[in-house]
């Protein structure tokens, strides 16, 4: 174990379906308890790089370390492999456990797997399930069933959890309740790598942002500081006879005070904004960049 | 989101207990015969279809099995308890496993510290479980309308019990390694019926074994289906019949070695080249 303090750690990963290159020379680095999220559009490379760091995919070229160790060895079985793999938590995508065994017992089945594991009632309560701990897995509904996905990611009291676009197809309040479980196990100490598609959600939840698209990484940062959000140019609307006025400025305080002299007190209709973390986004993904560390912030 | 608790064990030198593989396989075991069970309407096509098979044929066919004193449907009665074990074994395993492949469930368990012997014994235990009722059924049928008549001695319920369990696995294991075969669930069930169906009239099932061409014999005689067709023979049928079969004898050597050679087979191919994922998949 060379480095504690990061849990996954990933160096020029490549990969290839047949011509079509997925994954063109990556590098993450995701620290023991933040909450890290992967945000691109779909084909971008998310779930590939996922998938291999999960241990689920092979890799062409590249360094991968996941809790200190290399997951294409979780493959092999034995006993290591079987004590890596009860470390990680990990919600696939397409989780559709279904048929006729109740949630409760599969819950408990799940647990049975792991050394350390949570206990169930705890667990159901956890994701909202509490409820419907006697019913059918095929009676439950699309956002129940993904949050008994998250349930058997985490009963196994995981250090690193993986989840996949976990919140695609809820309702707001549900995604809100989900917010507030991811919150709860980062608050608990743990990692969390997340892939999504909600700007909103990656702003909610995430310490550090990375987004990626054609298989390379478009910027780093913060939620708040993402392609360098924070010292962007700021834009200064307001009204006056002729109409809707605008001017981009790097010191609106400055144009918002001579603004405010030349009406004499209030300012009809006055804005100022930054970029949101989605205009941002939009113009990362549309423009990539050839190289791979544009934009990237510490 | 409330607090959690740590239930699971920690041995005193610190290092963490994974649970045993045997713990966990009947843990699967418990979880498939619930599954099992649950879905009627496959519980009750899964037990009816070699009952109305047995049924069809004692009403259709009397008279005795040429050159012996051996009512036919006693011959077709120990074809159909052989057919009953390798729809609950082979075909209802591996289309359960397509199934679970299709869906993700298997994915999923990938994903978990269990390993893949403990889901191996939950097929085979269920498989097990199911394929003693069923026999349990059918000879109760033989057994009350069909002039079958309960093994007598010791001996004959040994054999039964060997005959059983080795078949039982086999055809477990087989169906298991046959399920790589297919690429969805869609093509599960031709795949799966296609060799039984095709060995069940080849292997002594329907018709008497004996009074197949030699060519064809020969063939059956390599897959399981014959062997386990001529051991049940020799639990059910009387001793004199062993010799009108082709090898004037039942041959349990050669029954025990060409099941245990399946068993072996198939289980190096499951180990080798079973798959949690779909074959476009995890490339």
């Amino acid at each position: 174990m060379v480095d504690t303090d990061t849990a996954l750690r990933v160096r020029g990963l490549r990969k290839k379906y047949g011509d079509l290159i997925a994954v063109d020379g990556l590098d993450l680095d995701v620290r023991r308890g933040e909450v890290f999220a992967l945000l691109g559009p779909n084909g971008a490379g998310k779930t590939t790089t996922v998938e291999i760091c999960e241990g689920y995919r092979s890799r062409d070229e590249g360094e991968v370390t996941v809790l200190g160790a290399d997951p294409a060895r979780a493959e092999r079985g034995g006993r290591q492999a079987r004590l890596w793999r009860s470390r990680v938590g990990i919600v696939l995508q397409s989780g559709t456990e279904s048929g006729e065994l109740t949630v409760r017992e599969i819950v408990q089945h799940y647990a049975s797997c792991y050394p350390r594991r949570r206990d169930t009632g705890e667990v159901l309560a956890a994701v909202g399930l509490s409820e419907k701990a006697g019913a059918r897995l095929r009676q439950l509904s699309g956002g129940q069933r993904r949050r008994l996905d998250v349930a058997l990611g985490i009963v196994g009291r995981p250090e690193l959890l993986f989840l996949d676009e976990p919140t695609t197809g809820f309702d707001p309040e549900a995604r809100r309740r989900f917010w507030d479980l991811i919150c709860g196990l980062s608050h608990d100490g743990t990692t969390i790598l997340l892939t999504t598609h909600y700007l909103d959600e990656a702003e909610a939840l995430a310490d550090r942002v990375t987004v990626i698209a054609d298989g390379r990484i478009q910027a780093t940062g913060t939620p708040a500081e993402l392609g360098g959000r924070d010292t962007a140019m700021a834009t200064v609307t307001w009204h006056d006879e002729e109409g809707r006025r605008s001017v981009q400025t790097g010191t609106p305080a400055r144009t918002v005070a001579e603004l405010a002299a030349r009406f004499g007190g209030e300012i009809p209709r006055l804005t100022v904004t930054r970029p949101s973390l989605e205009d941002t986004y939009l113009t990362l993904i549309r423009a990539p960049q050839g190289s791979a560390q544009d934009g990237a912030r510490r | 989101m409330t607090a959690i608790t740590q239930v699971g064990h920690r041995s005193l030198s610190g290092q963490v207990s994974l649970p045993s593989t045997v713990r966990l396989g009947i843990s699967r075991s418990v979880l498939e015969i619930k599954s099992f069970f649950r879905r009627k309407e496959r519980v009750a096509f899964t037990f009816a279809l070699p009952v109305v098979l047995q049924v069809i044929f004692g009403a259709i066919f009397s008279g005795k099995v040429p050159g012996t004193n051996v009512p036919y449907r006693e011959y077709f009665t120990c074809g159909i308890i052989a057919v009953g074990i390798v729809t609950t074994t082979f075909t209802n395993l591996g289309i359960g496993i397509v199934a679970e492949r299709d869906d993700g469930t298997l994915k999923r368990l990938a994903g978990t510290p269990m390993p893949k012997t403990a889901y191996f014994i939950g097929k085979a235990v269920s498989g097990l479980v199911v394929s003693v009722l069923e026999t349990a059924i059918l000879l109760v049928i033989g057994v009350a309308f069909l002039g079958l008549s309960v093994p007598h001695s010791p001996a004959r319920w040994f054999t039964f019990a060997w005959v059983f369990v080795l078949s039982v696995v086999a055809f477990s294991l087989l169906g298991v390694a046959v399920s790589g075969l297919a690429s969805s669930s869609q093509s599960a069930p031709v795949v799966l019926q296609f060799p039984y169906l095709v060995l069940s009239f080849i292997s002594g099932v329907y018709f008497v074994y004996g009074s197949l061409p030699r060519v064809i014999q020969d063939v059956a005689a390599v897959f399981p289906l014959k062997w386990l067709c001529q051991g049940l023979r020799s639990v059910f049928l009387p001793g004199g019949f062993a010799r009108a079969e082709p090898a004037h004898s039942w041959q349990h050597g050669e029954i025990a070695l060409v099941l245990g050679a399946w068993v072996v087979a198939s289980l190096v191919v499951c180990v080798r080249t079973f798959r949690w994922q779909g074959r476009d998949e995890a490339r």
